[in-house]
């Protein structure tokens, strides 16, 4: 093209713009590149640790238990409680029988016991992802020199016996069940104390409440409590749910519980503590969804003489959902991530059976991960990778259903 | 509660020295205009010059925008709608409003109408109310078959009939039309004025336009405002009387200059 004549006053500056324009494109794209780098570290990171070679040696021979010929894996859950009983010493007998009776025990939960307590087998050296399949015969080759007793196998610690299996202490029959159902009852609580109370609050907020300082006052708080430290809503959570109102989360007063080992450490205290901690996030997206159905709506409601109820219920409310939606996935997934409110309210870091009913004591997937790192064995570095990924598979599985029902919601016209 | 006269008043609404805030900015100041039964009243003059301010003010709509208040009185079938025994919604149910851009729900054509009617407790055969008051709206033929499609698929003109209808449907006393054509094409815009004239012969209309054809062809009376006094000026009207006489013979000097298109 032919240059435009030069008009006194305007530099003919088309290119350095255009050269400015690319550098910020550059900029902008690297900081996407570096974003996607890290998530990408951060997956091999969990599935390196998740999966690999393990070498383990039994410390007692389970050919050894066997009884009038019947092998270990045969025999009743009886027979198996007798063999405790004989091996076991009546202390730890007795501690094991306290923390949930043998009569309660299924017989797949006593056979898990022996195996934990009497067999042991042990964990000697744990291989990562990468050097498993690149120095596959080195690896067999140190076993055999270092430890001649041991046996070698890939193993994924990601199984589903993995995601079945309760919490123990041993890490090659150690699972996540018991984590799992801790987070989903906790989930549970915490959608229903803080869905209906938040969009509640929002809808009071935005529809009702006059402009006046009060309302402000109460508005400027809600925001600064998004941003809270969680931690804070645990010592909170301590103080009201656990303790004040013990008798309550405690299931004392409805006489459900063993009232003497009964205290306030449970599931629904858990899951109210973090409804608390997800409440402000709830409350400040519906705002903001309720704030973007038009205006236009609500005249057109206004207009035919209805009231306000009749305009906030069929216009606003499902005009709002979808976002209100969104707004409360963002907030659950923050909640199933929450680990430090957790520890002070009390989430147990060790016990094997399942969180039964809203008294029930409990751990949850995040404090079982957090309690698996930081302890020095190997072993347990991989059983904390493949809780991570059932986390994300878990976290994945629950977003992608709020985001159907969303999807749902935006389909009616 | 309001109650209706009897003896059908010449004047269905009525200002008295009506003066609308937003919080300390007087935006309409000293109106008073009659309006009368079974005519339309347009509404005309220059922009921001607080047309639809005072059309809000006759349905207390504009109660909806924070900040506002008016001073003085608007008399309904000679009840003061802002009187405190008087509830906005009862008065927004007998005094329907059109908007500028077309509002219907996002909900079916049928829909639309019919939880307008059950709000208020409807009764009756709810098909045949659909179809009388999208017969009266002019739009029954072209919606007829499909009547369970969103309201949002019709064209521009057809959903500002829809709302036309929805607005008719509960039988309100005065319709108040805020620009109602001015997101329209000319084609669409002259059914809404031969809509107009078929529905002046049961209700009282009120509307607000930009355009000085359109209240010249449909109105019968018209008010001219214009922004007025010194300092901060506030909208007023500055004539008030027959279209006719408004459009050929005005008195005002500002009118003449405005609707023969010299002003400014």
């Amino acid at each position: 093209m032919k240059e435009k004549a030069v008009v006194q006053g305007f530099a003919n500056n088309l290119d350095w713009r255009n050269r400015k324009g690319v550098f910020w494109h550059v900029i902008f794209q690297a900081s996407t590149i570096v974003g996607i780098i890290t998530l990408i570290t951060l997956i091999f990171n969990v599935i390196d640790s998740a999966f690999g070679y393990v070498a383990y040696e039994a410390r007692v021979d389970p050919d050894t238990l066997t009884m009038n010929g019947i092998p270990l894996e045969e025999q009743s859950k009886e027979q198996l409680v007798e063999l405790l009983q004989s091996t076991l010493s009546s202390g730890a007998y007795n501690k094991l029988n306290n923390e949930k009776s043998f009569e309660d025990r299924s017989r797949e939960e006593v056979f898990q016991v022996i195996v934990e307590r009497i067999i042991r087998p042990k964990v000697v050296r744990v291989w990562d992802l990468w050097p498993s399949l690149t120095q596959a015969d080195e690896i067999r080759a140190t076993v055999a020199q270092d430890f001649p007793k041991a046996e070698l196998d890939f193993v994924s610690w990601l199984t589903r016996d993995f995601v079945t299996r309760p919490q123990t202490s041993e890490p090659l029959t150690a699972g996540v069940r018991t984590a799992i159902l801790g987070s989903l009852w906790t989930i549970f609580f915490t959608i229903l104390l803080a869905f209906p109370i938040g969009v509640g609050a929002a809808i009071y907020l935005e529809e009702y409440a006059s402009d006046n300082w009060l309302n402000r006052v109460i508005q400027t708080n809600i925001n600064n409590l998004a941003g809270v430290p969680s931690i804070v809503y645990g010592i909170l959570g301590l103080a009201i749910f656990v303790r004040t109102l013990e008798p309550l989360t405690s299931g004392k007063l409805f006489g459900l519980v063993d009232l003497t080992t009964a205290n306030g450490r449970t599931v629904l205290s858990a899951g109210l503590t973090l409804g608390l901690l997800v409440l402000p996030i709830i409350i400040i997206n519906a705002q903001e969804a309720i704030r973007a159905v038009p205006r236009s709506l609500r005249n057109a409601s206004y207009g035919v003489g209805a009231t306000k109820w009749q305009t906030v219920w069929s216009h606003i409310l499902p005009n709002a959902m979808p976002g209100i939606l969104t707004g409360t996935i963002l907030a659950i997934s923050r909640a199933i991530g929450e680990t430090a409110p957790l520890v002070v309210v009390g989430a147990s870091t060790a016990i094997s059976f399942d969180p039964s009913s809203p008294f029930s004591k409990f751990t949850t997937l995040p404090i079982q991960i957090y309690q698996w790192t930081a302890r020095p064995q190997a072993e347990f570095q991989s059983l904390a990778a493949a809780a991570i990924l059932v986390l994300l598979i878990l976290l994945l599985s629950l977003n992608a259903s709020a985001v159907l029902l969303r999807n749902r919601f935006s389909r009616r016209f | 509660m309001m109650t209706n006269n009897n003896s059908e008043p010449k004047y269905v609404i009525e200002t008295q020295d009506l003066e609308i805030y937003y919080g300390d900015f007087k935006a309409v100041t000293n109106v008073n205009m009659k309006i009368e039964h079974n005519k339309i009243t347009a509404i005309i003059g220059p922009s921001g010059c607080g047309k639809s301010t005072l059309l809000r003010a006759f349905n207390r709509m504009n109660e909806l925008y924070a900040g506002t208040s008016i001073k003085g009185n608007v008399i309904f079938n000679g009840q003061d709608i802002y009187a405190k025994e008087v509830d906005p919604v009862e008065v927004r149910y007998r005094i329907g409003m059109v908007f500028q851009k077309p509002n219907p729900f996002p909900k079916s054509i049928y829909e639309n109408i019919a939880w307008t009617a059950r709000i208020h407790g409807y009764k009756g055969n709810m098909d045949e109310l659909v179809e009388s008051s999208l017969q009266q709206a002019a739009l029954w033929d072209e919606v007829k078959d499909k009547l369970h499609q969103s309201g949002l698929s019709l064209s521009g003109g057809q959903q500002q009939r829809l709302c036309i209808a929805r607005a008719i449907s509960i039988k309100p006393e005065v319709i108040l039309m805020d620009e109602p054509a001015s997101a329209l094409d000319p084609i669409a815009t002259l059914k809404i004025e031969e809509l107009m004239q078929e529905l002046k012969k049961n209700y009282t209309i009120t509307i607000v336009t930009h355009n000085m054809q359109q209240a010249a062809r449909a109105s019968d009376y018209t008010a001219m405002m214009m922004l007025s006094g010194e300092g901060e000026r506030s909208g007023t009207v500055i004539e008030f009387d027959e279209t006719k006489k408004i459009f050929t013979r005005p008195s005002d000097k500002r009118t003449e200059d405005y609707v023969t298109g010299r002003f400014g």
